[in-house]
């Protein structure tokens, strides 16, 4: 039996696939309420570029295979599409203004593979400059506001960052789902601070051919999504084994959506006490110990494990990255696409003034960190001792797993700040990805799922991490969370003109 | 270890970024406080640790040398801010 929801944008994922394959409603229907939201959101700046007119298309096309009987798993679906994917033919700018007039020739994989699961794109959302951000604040488009405001406040919140522009899209139901991607956390940062599910594969699960680079070792595209079965069902279709990109892994794509519901019973459920921090709410903590109670109500077996390098995370992170990030964005010289310098005299000043203009502050920062440490006379210092360090780091998780299947740990150190609370300090802004920059380093899945509310009414988050490949398991385990916390807070929408 | 202006200038020389002037100062103290909290890296005994160079336990992907793709010097093009029958056109290099 299925029913519609008041509004159609209110739908989850699941039930608009189930509603759309029963011809309960039509996608040209469901595509047009989102077209219409994402319009009456612009004091949001969650989109960069608006494709009203190629989803009403897609959905047209969507409408013609259902009556035909010749339905995709996706079929007619309304997405959103973070900066940093691809697009062919529409604009991608990787929220900078170097790419600002950049149309790609090609498609990223993932989206390709959403798109031939039938799959409509509602346009591309703003993110921080090349991913490198916390709080949606680097972006050369502007800052994305957080759909979610305290309680008896009217102060303009982060949605987090880098994925800010798709994590508000998605809580200010502006799109069914969302793709974002993940070098630091910049999932599951901004999902847990706007009250939705996000999830980071493992590294070399989803295809990184056609995402615009920032740190390719770290680098991972995932779902975000309202709840926990979306990320599954939306998980199976950007995955893929891709010949175009050497780590993406030789697994088959499970059916992600098949055991969510199997439950915690006998889940060895691993608390890392380092994930314990100074100075952190303590309603931070109180969720934390709540969620594990929960979980061993519901037959769990808890058991306390040490990742004793946690604390050395963010800095070898924040060699790593940066050493990363300066040798991909080499590539952007104002020669062959991007934004070019006028009048330059020769190709040096060239090169430098076009991305001096087309970088903002904070990339031209960690290009020049970057440079620094891979430069003569300091690759061992830094960069190959981060290097080890990310062994040890890797390791420490290695130990834990004898002991549990999965980690429980607090998404974020806390909810969403204001607007320019923390751009003056990098530092501070970079321990937003305090709990969420091990599983990068680590190379394994993360999911950050909605949990509970502060007392002046913000959503917080806590994530599941687990052994390489076994996404199937923290669905399940996050799905668990879901159900007993019955999260089901929604932002007023004060931005709809009234 | 810190940076100080004339290392901030060249790195920026090396990075290919045009720094003003009015900039190296507060960049040499941005990427001071960056750095003096990375030394907290060296608390860390890393003797005999080898470095991690990748996550995925897998050996990279060999295929056949041949053609796969090509013929697309258009689409290449579409983007250059500035071209001329399939080159890129930048100002003089060699005179």
């Amino acid at each position: 039996m299925i029913t519609l929801p008041a509004t159609l944008t209110d739908f989850t994922l699941a039930d608009a696939r189930d509603a759309v394959h029963a011809k309960k409603v039509s996608s040209k229907e469901l595509t047009t309420a989102y077209v219409k939201a994402v319009a009456a959101a612009r004091p949001l700046n969650a989109f960069v570029t608006e494709t009203p007119e190629r989803a009403l298309e897609m959905a047209v096309a969507s409408d013609v295979r259902i009556a035909h009987g010749v339905a995709r798993p996706l079929e007619g679906l309304p997405l959103a599409i973070k900066d940093l994917f691809c697009t062919k033919g529409v604009k991608t700018t990787a929220g900078s203004n170097i790419l600002s007039n950049f149309i790609p020739p090609y498609e990223s994989t993932v989206s390709q593979n959403l798109w031939d699961a039938g799959a409509v794109m509602l346009g591309k959302t703003n993110m921080d400059e090349f991913a490198m951000g916390s709080s949606n604040e680097t972006s050369h488009f502007g800052p994305v506001l957080n759909p979610w405001r305290a309680r008896n406040s009217n102060a303009n919140l982060v949605p987090g960052g880098s994925s800010g522009g798709s994590a508000a899209a998605v809580s200010g139901n502006l799109c069914l789902a969302a793709t974002g991607t993940d070098t630091g956390g910049s999932i599951r940062q901004p999902a847990a601070v706007t009250g939705i599910v996000g999830m980071k594969p493992t590294y070399g699960r989803c295809s990184r051919w056609g995402i615009v680079a920032f740190a390719s070792s770290l680098d991972q595209a995932g779902p975000m999504t309202r709840t926990v079965r979306d990320a599954a069902i939306l998980l199976k279709h950007m995955a893929s084994v891709d010949p175009k990109d050497s780590t993406s892994v030789d697994i088959p794509v499970p059916d992600y959506e098949e055991g969510i519901e199997a439950g915690v019973k006998g889940l060895r459920v691993g608390i890392p006490k380092e994930y314990r921090i100074d100075g952190a709410p303590p309603e931070i903590d109180a969720l934390w110990s709540k969620g594990a109670s929960w979980l061993k109500e519901l037959g769990a077996e808890i058991v306390e494990v040490s990742l004793p390098h946690t604390k050395y995370a963010l800095p070898t992170y924040y060699i790593v990255a940066p050493a990363e990030a300066s040798s991909n964005l080499a590539r952007y010289d104002g020669v062959r696409y991007g934004r070019r310098a006028a009048g330059s005299g020769d190709i040096i000043e060239l090169y430098e003034r076009s991305r001096a203009e087309g970088f903002g502050k904070e990339v031209q920062r960690r290009i020049l960190i970057g440079t620094y440490v891979l430069s003569s006379g300091y690759y061992d210092a830094y960069y190959a001792r981060a290097q080890k360090l990310r062994t040890l780091i890797a390791r420490d998780f290695d130990e834990a797993f004898k002991k549990c299947d999965v980690l429980l740990t607090p998404a974020t150190p806390g909810p969403a700040f204001g607007v320019g609370e923390k751009t003056a300090d990098p530092v501070s802004m970079y321990l937003n990805d305090v709990f969420t920059v091990t599983v990068n380093l680590a190379g394994l899945p993360g999911i950050s799922v909605p949990a509970g509310l502060t007392a002046n009414g913000l959503p917080l988050g806590l994530q599941f991490i687990g052994k390489a490949f076994d996404e199937a398991t923290i669905l399940r385990a996050a799905r668990a969370i879901e159900l007993a916390s019955g999260f089901d807070a929604k932002p007023v929408q004060w931005w709809r003109a009234t | 270890m810190s940076v100080d202006k004339d290392t901030v200038r060249r790195i920026a020389k090396l990075s290919r970024i045009a720094l003003d002037e009015a900039r190296v100062g507060p960049m040499v103290d941005e990427l001071n406080g960056i750095f003096a909290w990375v030394q907290q890296l060296n608390e860390v005994n890393v003797e005999g640790v080898p470095p991690l160079t990748s996550v995925v336990a897998q050996r990279l992907k060999m295929r056949e040398d041949e053609i796969t793709d090509g013929g697309n010097a258009n689409a290449l093009m579409a983007n250059a801010p500035e071209g001329e029958d399939h080159f890129f056109v930048v100002p003089k290099v060699v005179e």
